[in-house]
């Protein structure tokens, strides 16, 4: 944190109930919810603002009275108190006003709310996934599947490498959608509770397991929004962004051709033989994505409940014995069951990855063909 | 019924550690409450301090994500049962037997055992911290399934939260027992300071809540150790069971947390301004009124679990309604102010930044009552700074008004003016500078719970650190001017201030250690 | 000491609290180490649940001592009062926890995964051929196919135990008043009896559903709200027996006289209302 950088942001503050009235002037400080890009969005902004504005008039008139009050009927002022202590119109008075404001309100938010939850007539479906800590994204009409991980370096988050400028909202497979049409999101998760969420299209959802929510959004402008996670999953939870990259729809339509092209090649890669070292490369990225987050890059593991791979008893042992443990999991435990979430590829390449890196130098390979059999 | 002491009980003054440990007195357990509360606040707001110090830049520099996610956790139970809470119930036991006319409570040994049950209880809360698989660290709302893979510190904190249970429900029955039952002739039901009102509807809450809370800490255990399927969607049950329950009990805890500071606003207020209490019989009834619509307003924190359109838009509704009585609230106050006499002691200076912050806090909550737009601010810092307000500006402005307010009362001797003052404006810059920009970077879109954040957030996150860090601080000077007091200093006039009402007034400073031993009369 | 009369009783300095709180930590720490695997946990649950029964010994019996050497004036006896109905009130919001647990189960949560209201995602994607119904261990079958008890059998009898022993508590209560001494034994004894009676159905109970209904604690949201509910009340029935068996203890000791008798009160409000939750059990555990 330079210097630089906090003068202007206390000269902010102190100017504090302005910036957030003056939202567009200074958007550069992020001081207010963004309107968003869609119809809803800016409705919810809207609804927003008018709610501010109301508190704000409210604030102006209770702390008006109540400075006047402080600075005109003080003892040094030779105030003498008067010695009322009721007054049953006024007290009317500031029930009803107050509760007229709140219907006031009432009906617009109701009125916003009810469209909200309408997920009819949706033109397309995406289904998504929360993992701990992930995101899969199945478009339901398409075919097409896959995960969505935080693409910013373990390096930088350690302060050991440059913060780029979208540092900790940026994955490696957005989500890619279409402008202009109605999008219903299907929202559950896998393992505990996740919420998706999306600043710039006003939507946000729990992720429940077991449970499947709903909500949509119509997106005006192309374009690349970021959310993150918004419900407490655990340890990485500040971790697990959502990117959503809006384009016209051609362009749509050919990402989605060229997402089945690559599922029909990595159908065939798996039927192939592998080489070790394409092996070990894949396995690496595999590696660094999936399971880092707990047992570390370096393979060391993390305390006595995030077990090293490095020399593991399972990385070295039984071929067999690894690939039943890392398909199907531990039950009980934060390890997951990896054989419904990763391709047969990606599962060989990791599996080869674990039992050469780290000085694990078993030198064993494994095949897409041996996971295949083993599902 | 008249409450008559005999004289023999005045020659038993039980001396040294088991005056303490075994004291049946209202005033000694009120001093052992608020001395636990002042210890854990700093406790707490240690881990606060962990908190605010990997938050103040970007990056992970501090501490592991999952450590910094059970300080989270802890500083607000920490700060919820074992600052705010024993703080009030410390009060009530110091003031509610002086404020009807009582010699004592009602149960005094049970008062004991209110107390002793707490530095247990969170002897074995903070003890997780060590055990394998670090503290809790699912949020202090403790959903599952996140919270059931907690490791070996799970049933501890169950059985901790059982003890506090336990806890609060014997002190709230204690309470409603005493003013119920030990009334001075002539105090009828109306007279009551408000305070005792507002402790006595507090009461209730608690024991309407703390056994829902109890339950569903139990089905969380039952669902770890012995298979049961309440929280689990294979079995028929729903994740999203637990935050009905747990809020059916949370939301009248964050009343629980605020009304009696309701009561010390309306001692404190009317005294410095030399008016008498505007609106009393508004004031009861608001505060009735309050307590009846919390039980029906839970689900406003689950707006987004996705439940069906009717039941968002009753939640939304009716938690909107909590704006009047707590307005009515406010004004009255404002109103007790106009045309008052007004002078600017410590206590009235923590007793208007009360009713502003407050105030304030209570706006950002009418935001979030929003249903629409709460799908915006929740699970963002904007919820943060929205507690925050109402917990810290005002809960615990509210104890500390109340400290500096009767502290002479208590040990008879007057504070130190000057650094009370000192001590209220660094306390209000600094809260403001550590809990405004919150608002900030939560309408920005950051989310809370995480221990870092993206590029654009990183200016506010320092200014509130340095603010975190600047409001902490001015706390030390609190606790240094509260052991002064005890010690020694200006001899302090039994009425005290010159405004006070009451029959806490009409004792000696500091009081006999049996409040009334013949029942006062009141007109 | 003398306390003449209409003067409130304050007790000096008690340990007993303090015993409890070691007594209850003892337990719990007992307990959470035993779920934990530790060997210990349950030498040290023993350990908390005696210091616990020292406890209650000594402090009750203080306050037993207390009562009848007759420093206790009419305030004092409406303080207990207070403590006893606040005491209860909150015993019945527990139980409101689980009932809670209970309906919202069935009109809720059940439902949503079988596709009714907003549920028809959550069924069609992710249990597609759960059908709702109650009884049900969920979607997953959780725990396995099971019976369910039937509510006309031991049920039933039980209801029937339980409120006649409402009734012959009130027996005794109005022979206590009365000042009829064999009445009141007489009654407070059936009483215990039938409590006892109840528990031992509903233990034979729980042995027939776990061997021959394959209803077990781990049977899905049925045997989860079934065994709590059911299990948190023959709890209560058991403390409930064990406090009208220590009225009992003292009636034979002469304890109580015709206006003066709060704890053989308190006991019996207990009781009526272990017995008002377990109606709320039979209509909407067994029955509906
Ligand atoms: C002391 C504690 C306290 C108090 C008093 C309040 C008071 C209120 N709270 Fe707050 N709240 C919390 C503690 C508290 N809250 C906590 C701890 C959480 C987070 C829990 C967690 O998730 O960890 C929370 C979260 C929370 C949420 C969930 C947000 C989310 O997670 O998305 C909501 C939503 O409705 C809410 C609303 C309100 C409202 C409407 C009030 C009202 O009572 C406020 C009423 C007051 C006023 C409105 C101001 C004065 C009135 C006037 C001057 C009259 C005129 C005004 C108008 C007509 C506008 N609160
Ligand atoms: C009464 C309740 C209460 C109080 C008083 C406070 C007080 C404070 N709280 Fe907290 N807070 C909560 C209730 C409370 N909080 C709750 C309910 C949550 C939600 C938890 C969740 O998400 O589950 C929360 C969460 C929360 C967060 C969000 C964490 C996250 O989402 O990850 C933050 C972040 O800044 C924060 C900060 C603070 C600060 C700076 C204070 C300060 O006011 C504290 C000031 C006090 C001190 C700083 C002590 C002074 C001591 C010293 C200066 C000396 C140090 C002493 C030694 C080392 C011996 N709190
Ligand atoms: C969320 C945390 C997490 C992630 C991510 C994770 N694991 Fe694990 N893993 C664990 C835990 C916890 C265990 C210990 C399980 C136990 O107690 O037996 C474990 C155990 C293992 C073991 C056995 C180690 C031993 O010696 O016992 C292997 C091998 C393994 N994981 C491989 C993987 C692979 C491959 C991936 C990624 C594709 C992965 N893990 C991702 C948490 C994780
Ligand atoms: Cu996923 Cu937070
Ligand atoms: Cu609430």
């Amino acid at each position: 944190m330079s210097n630089a950088h906090l003068k202007p942001a206390v000269a902010a503050l102190s100017g504090a109930a302005l910036a957030v009235s003056a939202g567009g002037a200074v958007a550069a400080w992020e001081v207010n919810m963004p309107q968003g890009v869609t119809e809803i969005s800016r409705t919810v902004y809207d609804l927003h603002m008018l709610i501010f504005w109301i508190c704000v008039v409210i604030g102006i008139v209770v702390f008006g009275a109540m400075f006047y009050s402080i600075v005109k009927h003080r003892k040094s002022k030779g105030h003498q108190a008067a010695q009322f202590h009721e007054s049953t119109t006024v007290e009317v008075l500031w029930t009803l006003v107050p509760f007229l404001i709140l219907v006031g309100m009432a009906i617009p938010a109701t009125k916003t709310l009810i469209a909200m939850e309408d997920t009819s007539n949706a033109d397309m479906t995406i289904k998504v996934t929360g993992y701990q800590w992930k995101w899969h994204y199945d478009y339901m009409d398409e075919g097409i599947g896959f995960f969505s991980n935080l693409a910013t370096s373990r390096a930088a988050i350690e302060n050991r490498a440059e913060k780029g400028e979208h540092y900790l909202l940026d994955v490696d497979n957005p989500i890619v959608v279409p402008v202009n049409k109605k999008i219903r999101f299907l929202v559950t998760a896998n393992d505990v509770i996740h919420a998706f969420w999306v600043p710039d299209l006003a939507m946000k959802k729990d992720a429940i397991p077991g449970f499947v929510n709903e909500l949509w959004t119509r997106i005006d402008e192309p374009g690349v929004y970021r959310g993150q996670c918004a419900e407490l999953c655990g340890k990485d939870h500040g971790f697990m962004p959502i990117v959503v990259v809006a384009m016209e729809e051609p362009k749509y339509l050919d990402w989605v051709a060229e997402q089945k092209a690559a599922r029909e090649a990595e159908m065939l890669a798996s039927d192939q033989e592998w080489g070790k070292s394409d092996l070990m490369a894949r396995g690496e990225k595999i590696y660094n994505t999936n399971c880092a987050a707990c047992h570390q890059a370096n393979g060391e593991g993390m305390g006595s409940v995030f077990p090293a791979i490095k020399g593991s008893a399972v990385a070295t042992g039984s071929i067999q014995g690894h690939i039943d443990l890392v398909m199907n999991g531990v039950q009980g435990t934060a390890m997951a069951a990896y054989g419904p979430q990763l391709g047969d590829v990606d599962l060989a390449a990791v599996l080869t990855y674990q039992r050469n890196a780290f000085g694990n130098d078993t030198g064993d390979v494994i095949q897409p063909t041996d996971i295949k059999a083993a599902r | 019924m008249s409450a008559v002491i005999s004289e023999t009980h005045h020659d038993e003054h039980p001396s040294g550690i088991k005056r303490w440990l075994f004291t049946t007195n209202h005033k000694d357990i009120g001093t052992l409450y608020l001395l636990f509360a002042l210890l854990m606040f700093f406790v707490g707001g240690a881990m606060a301090l962990v908190i605010r110090a990997e938050l103040f830049e970007p990056g992970l520099q501090m501490v592991e994500p999952q450590f910094f996610n059970s300080m989270t956790t802890m500083h607000a139970l920490v700060m919820i049962f074992g600052v705010v809470m024993p703080a009030f119930t410390g009060l009530a036991n110091w003031l509610i037997p002086m404020m009807v006319g009582a010699t004592d409570m009602a149960l005094p040994r049970m008062n004991n055992w209110s107390f002793w049950i707490l530095p247990f209880a969170f002897t074995m809360l903070l003890s997780t911290l060590f055990m394998d698989g670090g503290g809790p660290a699912g949020g202090w709302t403790m959903y599952p399934p996140l919270m059931l893979q907690t490791g070996d510190a799970f049933p501890f904190v169950i059985f901790a939260i059982h003890l506090m249970g336990i806890s609060s429900i014997m002190g709230s029955i204690n309470v409603i027992a005493t003013i119920l039952n030990m009334r001075a002739p002539g105090m009828n039901l109306m007279k009551m300071p408000l305070f005792v009102w507002t402790w006595l509807i507090t009461a209730y809450l608690l024991i309407a809540t703390m056994p829902v809370l109890a339950g569903a800490v139990t089905m969380l255990l039952t669902d770890k150790y012995f298979g049961t399927s309440f929280f689990n969607a294979a079995g028929g049950g729903d994740p999203v069971m637990f935050q009905h329950i747990f809020w059916f009990f949370g939301h009248p805890e964050v009343y629980i947390l605020i009304l009696p500071a309701f009561g010390i606003a309306s001692s404190i207020i009317p005294t410095f301004a030399r008016k008498p209490l505007f609106g009393y019989a508004s004031m009861v009834y608001a505060t009735a009124s309050i307590a009846f619509l919390s039980f029906i307003v839970w689900a406003h924190h689950m707006f987004t679990v996705g439940m069906p359109l009717a039941g968002e838009l009753f939640f939304m509704l009716t938690t909107m309604m909590i704006a009047v009585p707590t307005g009515v609230k406010v004004f009255n106050w404002v109103a007790t102010m106009w045309k008052g006499s007004m002078t600017f002691e410590t206590p009235m200076l923590f007793a208007l930044g009360f009713v502003i912050m407050f105030t304030i806090g209570g706006f950002s909550g009418l935001m979030l009552a929003i249903a629409p737009v709460d799908f915006q601010y929740h699970d963002t810092y904007f919820v943060v700074a929205h507690f925050h307000y109402v917990l810290v500006p005002g809960a615990v402005f509210s104890i500390i008004a109340a400290v500096y307010y009767w502290l002479p009362k208590w040990t008879g001797h007057m504070y130190n003016e000057t650094l009370g003052k000192w001590h209220f404006w660094l306390s209000t810059i600094f809260v403001n500078l550590t809990f405004f920009p919150m608002h900030f970077v939560g309408l920005a879109g950051m989310p809370r719970r995480i221990p870092d954040y993206a590029l654009q957030f990183a200016d506010f996150n320092a200014i509130a650190t340095i603010g975190a860090f600047g409001f902490g601080f001015a706390q030390l000077l609190f606790a240094y001017l509260v052991f002064q007091t005890i010690r020694g200093g200006e001899k302090a006039s039994d009425q005290v201030w010159e405004g006070a009402h009451g029959l806490e007034w009409t004792l000696s400073s500091p009081p006999p250690y049996h409040s009334f031993t013949t029942a006062p009369e009141v007109k | 000491m003398a306390h003449a009369e209409g003067q409130y009783y304050i007790p000096h300095g008690s340990h007993w609290p303090l015993v409890g709180s070691v007594g209850l930590t003892t337990l719990l720490v007992g307990f959470a180490s035993w779920l934990n695997g530790a060997e210990f946990g349950q030498l040290l649950m023993l350990a908390g649940v005696v210091i616990t029964l020292v406890m209650m010994f000594g402090w009750f019996g203080t306050v037993v001592r207390e009562s009848q050497s007759g420093i206790y004036n009419a305030q004092v006896d409406l303080s207990f009062r207070w403590g006893m109905f606040w005491f209860i009130f909150s015993e019945v919001m527990f139980f409101a926890a689980f009932f809670g647990a209970l309906f919202y189960a069935r009109q809720y949560s059940v439902p949503w995964l079988g596709g009714e209201g907003d549920g028809a995602m959550t069924n069609s994607v992710l249990w597609p051929s759960f059908e709702a119904a109650w009884p049900t261990a969920g979607p997953g079958e959780v725990g396995g196919e099971f019976e369910i008890m039937g509510a006309w059998g031991i049920p039933a009898l039980n209801t029937a135990i339980l409120l006649t022993s409402g009734a012959t508590l009130t027996w005794a209560h109005h022979a206590l008043k009365e000042d009829k001494r064999g009445q009141l034994a007489l009654g407070l004894l059936v009483t215990v009896l039938l409590g006892v009676i109840f528990l031992g159905f509903q233990a034979y109970e729980y042995g027939h559903a776990y061997s021959d209904l394959n209803l077990k604690l781990s049977s899905g949201i049925y045997g989860s709200t079934f065994f709590m509910l059911t299990g948190f009340h023959g709890l209560h029935v058991t403390i409930g027996a064990i406090m009208l068996a220590i009225m009992l203890i003292r009636v034979l000791k002469g304890h109580f006289t015709s206006k003066n008798h709060f704890a053989f009160e308190a006991a019996a409000w207990y009781w009526h209302f272990v017995d008002v939750v377990w109606l709320g059990l039979f209509i909407f555990v067994y029955w509906l």
